[in-house]
């Protein structure tokens, strides 16, 4: 089984949003970065059904130079190989203009199975793999809690909401979006990481960005309620607290 | 003209759906809206939203379109929108949205703004208010259709009022015919289902203490058990928390796991990620404890301590046992 996964790099959850002098995207300059939570998990499905079923797991990754983190990461946990689809452009790109880039260098591939997480931490488009899918011309399900693969078809578990679920087949080859919590994720070994070094990143330069999405300004939200802050030690705040929820909301 | 598409299950139009209807009066009012209805064996649900008068509902009403499936859906829709050219199509921002919504504005080559929370700006110069970087920021966003071509959107579940609707009289109902060859779609669908029955219902719950990454270890349960057994509250958690394996998935909040609205909601180490907000902000009262001050959660809280929750916790636990304080 050949299987994509799409992997994004995206601000790390501490990281304490900064928007830039043109307010219209994030300082840059001061981030750290990190693997896009789903996308982990979309990883490890790909890395748990090459076990099961043989074949090869290729990481692919749209962004600038520091995108390459996040493949070596990939390769350390057991990646074969990796695709790293470069452009200064992709860091702060839309959904749509990811989505052809990747398109692009997957043309030249050939795959069973492309995984990916079921949105991004950053832009939050949850689109990405869905464009993808029908860029491609391939079936898709999304939001994916449970994959059985088989020789030509894969039946997928799709969460709905409230707690309700779905299982639904397609022939191969397929795109599925994969959501948090769907296995326990590995992290790499000492061995991984020494076996990385040698594994190939392949240099895609994609043709000229495009976006359809303009962000006309970036700011940080407005409170739309007034929260009370309790100030002072811990006791001194959990006394105040407690009274405030007794005497005030009356909820004790 | 806005066009709205419907989502509906047991027979009954999603109240998501009705809340993407008053946005697009929001941007439009008094515009043109129309009502788009895709399914099988519509007649009494298309009188129903034709009731409301928010618009002429257009119906596709077709066999293929009984359940839920991307390849007829999208040819369904496709081909509606191209027949009816709308500027915007709005609809819900729901799972199946984010399964639907952006191949067929791939199919049209249209650009789609997901989850959006509010709009200004009118005409052609309207913006689009959305969650950046897991709701620490908002963008304002424009889209840049070519000529003819519509904007899709899709509007956050609870971010807009369904009860602001404005309705009008009775608005007629229109079929439409589109082509569903058989064998278009290539997947095949089965009854949706829910896991083993709850034990837990949260729902019921009057007070509720909530944990989140912030708890940081499964050994630290016992500080939030501790609390919410000297509030007699039920204990639940944000999805990180079951994902680990934590705590059961059944005691998970939010848009994948229950919605509560309990009279007290103590969030603990929770940042607020909107999956989790949609399924608790209905809360009387909201309590967020959390050691940054810039998590979202303190949005929707109205008292909030900020600092470490493994000092206050126990501290709030204290005053509780200990009586008045």
């Amino acid at each position: 089984m050949r299987i994509v996964v799409c992997l994004k790099q995206v601000p790390t959850r501490e990281w304490q949003p900064r928007v830039d002098d043109s307010g219209r995207w994030i300082r840059d300059t001061d981030v750290s970065y990190e693997l896009n939570e789903p996308d982990a998990y979309a990883l490890e499905e790909a890395l748990r059904l090459r076990e099961k079923h043989g074949g090869e797991v290729v990481a692919c990754s749209a962004g600038p130079a520091r995108v390459q983190t996040v493949l070596r990461e990939a390769l350390a946990r057991g990646a074969d190989r990796a695709i790293h689809v470069d452009a200064e452009a992709l860091a702060a790109a839309d959904a749509a203009a990811v989505a052809a880039a990747i398109e692009g260098a997957l043309r030249e591939e050939s795959f069973d199975l492309i995984l990916t997480g079921l949105q991004s931490d950053d832009q939050g488009h949850a689109q990405t793999g869905v464009l993808l899918a029908e860029r491609l011309g391939i079936p898709h399900s999304t939001i994916i809690m449970q994959v059985e693969a088989g020789e030509d078809r894969v039946r997928v578990k799709r969460e709905l909401e409230g707690g309700w679920f779905q299982w639904v087949s397609m022939p191969l080859p397929a795109l599925l979006t994969i959501q948090s919590g769907i296995n326990q994720l590995r992290y790499a070994t000492l061995k991984g990481i020494m076996a990385a070094k040698k594994k190939e990143i392949r240099r895609v330069v994609p043709p000229a960005v495009s976006p359809v999405l303009e962000i006309v300004s970036l700011t940080v939200p407005s409170r739309s309620k007034a929260t009370v802050l309790i100030q002072g030690s811990a006791a001194d705040a959990a006394a105040e607290l407690v009274r405030r929820l007794r005497d005030e909301a009356r909820v004790l | 003209m806005i066009l709205i598409v419907l989502e509906h299950r047991d027979g009954v139009i999603s109240r998501a759906s009705w809340e993407a209807a008053a946005a697009a009066q929001g941007m439009a009012p008094g515009g043109p809206l129309a009502l788009l209805l895709p399914g099988a064996g519509l007649d009494a649900l298309a009188q129903s939203a034709a009731a409301t008068g928010v618009g002429p509902v257009h119906v596709i009403d077709h066999p293929a379109l009984e359940q839920y499936s991307p390849d007829p859906f999208v040819r369904a829709l496709a081909a509606a929108v191209t027949q009816l050219t709308p500027s915007v199509v709005m609809m819900a921002h729901t799972y199946q949205a984010r399964d639907m919504a952006p191949a067929l504005a791939a199919r049209l080559s249209a650009p789609l703004i997901a989850d959006v929370i509010a709009t200004t700006g009118h005409g052609d110069d309207l913006l689009f208010r959305r969650p950046m970087f897991q709701g620490k920021l908002v963008a304002d966003v424009r889209a840049r259709p070519a000529q003819g071509v519509p904007t899709f959107v899709t509007c956050q579940v609870g971010a807009f009022r369904a009860d602001g609707l404005s309705r009008g009289p009775a608005a007629p109902v229109a079929r439409l015919e589109v082509e569903l060859p058989e064998g278009i779609n290539r997947q095949s669908v089965e009854p949706p289902f829910r896991e083993a029955r709850q034990a837990v219902d949260l729902g019921q719950a009057e007070r509720i203490v909530a944990v989140g990454r912030g708890i940081k270890a499964q050994e630290h349960l016992a500080v939030a058990q501790a609390l919410a057994e000297a509030m007699g509250a039920e204990l639940a958690a944000s999805r990180p928390i079951c994902d680990n394996g934590w705590l059961p998935m059944e005691r998970q909040v939010g848009s994948s796991g229950q919605t509560v609205a309990p009279k007290l909601y103590m969030a603990l180490g929770i940042s607020g990620a909107i999956q989790h907000l949609v399924g608790m902000k209905g809360s009387r009262t909201i309590v967020a404890i959390n050691k940054d001050a810039d998590a979202p959660i303190f949005e929707v809280a109205d008292y909030g301590i900020v600092g470490d929750l493994f000092e206050i916790v126990p501290a709030v636990t204290s005053a509780l046992t200990k009586g008045t304080p």
